[in-house]
């Protein structure tokens, strides 16, 4: 461990408001190192590292690279000190080309010579050993591929510091494993990578070294071969959590939904959905898992009435009595009105599910405005249910008539949850319901989900984290691009064999991924 | 490597989100802003026009207490006002843009004109006065339905789509004056003597300030007690979620915008048949557009758009008289109003971020 160290940080603060995002934070990465930087939401990862890129500026503390204090104030000034960073949402020209993004914006004072450039690009992907075709628009590019270019960007801009944040979150366990593979070639180049990630096997997987943050403050730096899971959990949560979920068998299972033939256009004639056709049962959760954007939102949106389907789609609902109900073509009025209960968690808790600016009560009344016979609102059993899911679930809120955009993350997504469980709905659907939740409060989400499965409830999860599909699911289905590449038992489903359905395609000519 | 010999300078400074911040700091901002604006403004009115600011400062009270008659025209005013206000605050806080309240205004005007010149003196004034309130509500209503009809269905641009109808508005009215002209060529209608809306007591301006008044309740309770309003509410802050809880989206941008409509129209009735008893094209006074101010100042509650009005009504007689008295332009007069109002909505900056100084490194190490 004699490398000379790359980077230092040391004693950095950053708040906001009243929010303590960084406190006294230490950290030092050597060269030709993979340093992981592990913590929950929220426990101020991103933010450290912006304050490295020139993204914020600290509050107080220095920052020393190659051992020699440096000001930055810009990502400009970041790339003098050959600092990249590589962020969670891309920030690319959708109709230029790979190569294209890659030289866009760099003023060296030089004509600019597009063959000279493309040989240097060529050179890079060739050394490091990434797969791309550097001809290829970024429109037509997979996710993957897209963090593919900005990594190369931020090597073509000279950086031998290079930062990601969160770069596995939106790949494939085989894109994720290609990852890996380059990051281990620029260590051998004696590049410097530090990785932002809260999954614990990638951190043991990849890097040398952890350092750990919780709640804003550093809690220590271990060498990761001397790690475990258990180690590292135990230093983000700060106690012993158990990683375990509850999952009895399915009971009684019941038909609840079958979707027959759906098909959804969009208005340019793209199908969104392919003849999706399979089965909800009440009793059991069906997992859903996808590369984001592959027809997920609109698979939930036809159930709950937000999205038109095609002619010839069918989605029909049992009701207690074992009547079919036919739910295609009903708006969610009309879906309501027929007192079917179907309670829909969705992927914009802000944007779709509550209302950013509206106290908890007015978020509970959303559901239960209509109530009454009077055109006045009631606001007493709304109150009544906000105290309630605020008790129940622990809350963290000053009051039930604070604004929900002012609580966390996981609080928002307690009172969303709470409320459409307290609808005693028949079918709950639910989309990526812990992204950007803590530990503890995603196994609460995930321990109220197991409980309304046993209560005889059609559970439709869509979710992104496949160990948790795994663990939660008694069925995983597998969705590409609109159309079911396959339905895997949950007991037996393997992390490899869903992230090859997840890039499968029925249609040769569309593969996202042909290997 | 990296020669950093040419050291970039910390920033002094940098802009941070408040957190909560309690109510007591939050009006000492404000107060404080409204003083700087009066400071600030006085040195300009001294630059301009070599007065004492002070004794300018005297004279805009003056304008709007010295007698009793000024001191109600001030109420008016800010009864009228408030009513357009009034008016806009639905359809604002639904988030759709209506900036046609002046034409919704005077529409209205020219509907319950048309009622006093055509049936004025065929029928009972007590006839008259019910025929004129619903001609008036309904022209508002209509005005306002086009841009909400054409927002629903095609989603057209409702911000150009009511500046445009305030036009056609303008020279409708301007055509009628024409039609309904007094003396040949005048161009004007004069004083129509039939359809006046009744005086309370011997005083000409009470009528018009107690139905505003129970309008603000009404509309107050509309906004926050009703299910309406929380519909309207939910399609403004996210139509997403609107439509997720099954709310029927265009169908409340209509009725909102009809509600908003029917009191612009109510606007024009007060207007032409409690104040002016005319029409001409500038009966609604920008008071459409200043209305928009009112409500947003208040932050669409109806209670605290009773003062924001009487701020802005008072500004503008303030403004007038010390133009009459100092025969000063009038310009002038606007500019300490935009310097006041540029402070007052200024300090809200104030009140959400915080300038915060970065302490200092300790240099060497």
């Amino acid at each position: 461990m004699s490398k000379p160290l790359a980077l230092e940080l040391k004693g950095i603060s950053k708040t906001f408001g009243s929010i303590v995002a960084n406190k006294d934070v230490d950290l030092e990465v050597r060269r030709g190192e993979i340093l992981a930087i592990l913590g929950e939401n929220g426990s101020g990862k991103t933010t450290l590292m912006n304050m490295v890129s020139g993204i914020y500026f600290p509050d107080e503390g220095q920052i020393f690279v190659d051992g020699k204090e440096v000001v930055i104030r810009s990502p400009k000034d970041a790339f003098d000190y050959k600092i990249g960073m590589i962020h969670q949402h891309f920030k690319l020209v959708d109709v230029f080309t790979a190569t294209e993004n890659i030289v866009l914006g760099i003023n060296d004072g030089k004509k600019f010579n597009i063959k000279e450039a493309q040989a240097r690009v060529k050179e890079i992907t060739d050394r490091y050993g990434f797969q791309i075709d550097l001809d290829k628009k970024i429109y037509e590019m997979s996710v993957s591929e897209k963090q593919t270019v900005e990594i190369i960007k931020v090597l073509y801009r000279g950086a031998d510091i290079l930062i990601l944040d969160e770069p596995t979150a939106v790949l494939t366990p085989q894109e994720t494993q290609k990852l890996f593979v380059v990051l281990r070639n620029m260590r051998a180049d004696n590049k410097t990578v530090i990785i932002i990630t809260h999954k614990l096997h990638e951190v043991l997987a990849i890097s040398d070294r952890v350092t750990i943050l919780r709640k804003g403050e550093f809690i220590e730096t271990v060498q990761t071969s001397e790690a475990t899971e258990q180690s590292l959990t135990e230093g983000m949560v700060g106690q012993k959590v158990s990683l375990d979920i509850e999952r009895k068998d399915p009971e009684n299972l019941q038909e609840r939904l079958i979707i027959k033939d759906l098909n959804v256009t969009d208005f340019e004639g793209k199908a969104l959905l392919k003849d999706v056709n399979f089965t909800a049962y009440g009793g059991e959760i069906l997992g859903i898992a996808g590369i984001s954007g592959s027809g997920q939102k609109e698979l939930l949106e036809s159930v709950a009435g937000l999205q038109k389907a095609d002619k010839g789609s069918s989605i029909i609902y049992f009701d207690p009595e074992g009547n079919e109900v036919q739910l295609v073509g009903k708006t969610p009025k009309a879906i309501r009105n027929l007192g079917i209960a179907l309670s829909f968690v969705p992927e914009d808790r802000l944007g779709m599910g509550l209302v950013g600016n509206m106290d908890i009560i007015d978020n509970m009344m959303l559901r239960s405005y209509k109530k009454g016979k009077t055109e006045f609102l009631d606001r007493k059993q709304p109150r009544e249910l906000a105290e309630e899911i605020i008790d129940s679930l622990e809350v963290v809120t000053p009051s039930a008539t604070t604004p929900v955009r002012r609580l966390s993350g996981g609080n928002v997504q307690k009172v969303l949850v709470g409320r459409e469980i307290s609808l005693n709905p028949r079918v709950l659907m639910v989309a990526y319901p812990v992204r950007g939740l803590d530990i503890n409060s995603s196994y609460m989400i995930y321990n109220l989900i197991s409980k309304q499965k046993e209560q005889g409830v059609a559970v439709i999860f869509v979710g992104e984290d496949l160990d948790v599909l795994i663990e939660l699911c008694d069925r995983i289905m597998v969705i590409n691009s609109g159309e079911i590449t396959g339905i895997v038992e949950g007991k037996k489903a393997q992390k490899e064999e869903l992230g090859i359905l997840m890039t499968k395609s029925t249609h040769g000519e569309e593969a996202v991924d042909d290997e | 490597m990296m020669n950093n010999e040419k050291k970039p300078k910390e920033p002094l400074f940098h802009i941070a989100k408040r957190p909560a911040i309690s109510w007591q700091k939050a009006w000492g901002i404000r107060v404080i802003a409204i003083l700087l604006a009066f400071l600030f403004s006085g040195l300009v009115i001294m630059m301009l026009t070599k007065q004492n600011p002070i004794s300018v400062y005297a004279t805009m009270f003056d304008g709007c207490f010295r007698t009793e008659a000024k001191f109600w025209q001030l109420l008016q005013e800010m009864a009228l006002l408030l009513c357009v206000s009034l008016a806009v605050t639905p359809a604002f806080k639904m988030h759709f843009w209506n900036i046609g309240a002046e034409g919704q205004v005077l529409i209205g005007g020219l509907a319950t004109a048309a009622c006093m010149i055509i049936l004025g003196g065929k029928i009972s004034n007590g006839l008259l006065l019910v025929v004129m309130i619903v001609a008036s509500i309904l022209a508002g209503a209509i005005w306002a339905l086009i841009p909400a009809i054409f927002k629903a269905r095609f989603n057209t641009n409702e911000t150009l789509f009511t500046l445009m109808m305030n036009y056609v508005a303008i020279q409708l009215v301007s055509y009628f004056a024409m039609v309904w002209e007094k003396t040949k060529g005048a161009g004007t209608v004069g004083e129509i003597s039939f359809g006046w809306l009744p005086r309370i007591g011997n005083n000409d301006y009470i009528l018009n300030i107690i139905v505003v008044l129970i309008l603000t309740v009404v509309l107050y309770i509309y906004l926050n007690k009703s299910k309406h309003g929380y519909e309207l509410t939910v399609v403004g802050e996210s139509e997403n979620t609107a439509r997720y809880i099954g709310i029927n989206v265009n169908k409340v941008i209509i009725r909102t915008m009809l509600l908003s409509g029917a009191l612009c129209g109510v606007a024009g009735l007060l207007i032409v048949g409690g104040k002016d008893h005319t029409i001409n094209s500038s009966i609604a006074g920008g008071r459409g557009f200043t209305a928009i101010m009112v409500s947003w100042l208040a932050k669409f509650n109806p209670f605290y758009m009773i003062a924001t009005a009487l701020l802005l009504a008072f500004m503008q007689k303030g403004a007038g008289e010390i133009s009459t008295v100092y025969g000063i332009d009038k310009a002038v007069s606007d500019i300490i109003t935009g310097i006041i109002l540029f402070f007052i909505i200024g300090c809200e900056f104030f009140i959400n971020y915080e300038l915060k100084f970065i302490k200092r490194h300790k240099e060497g190490e």
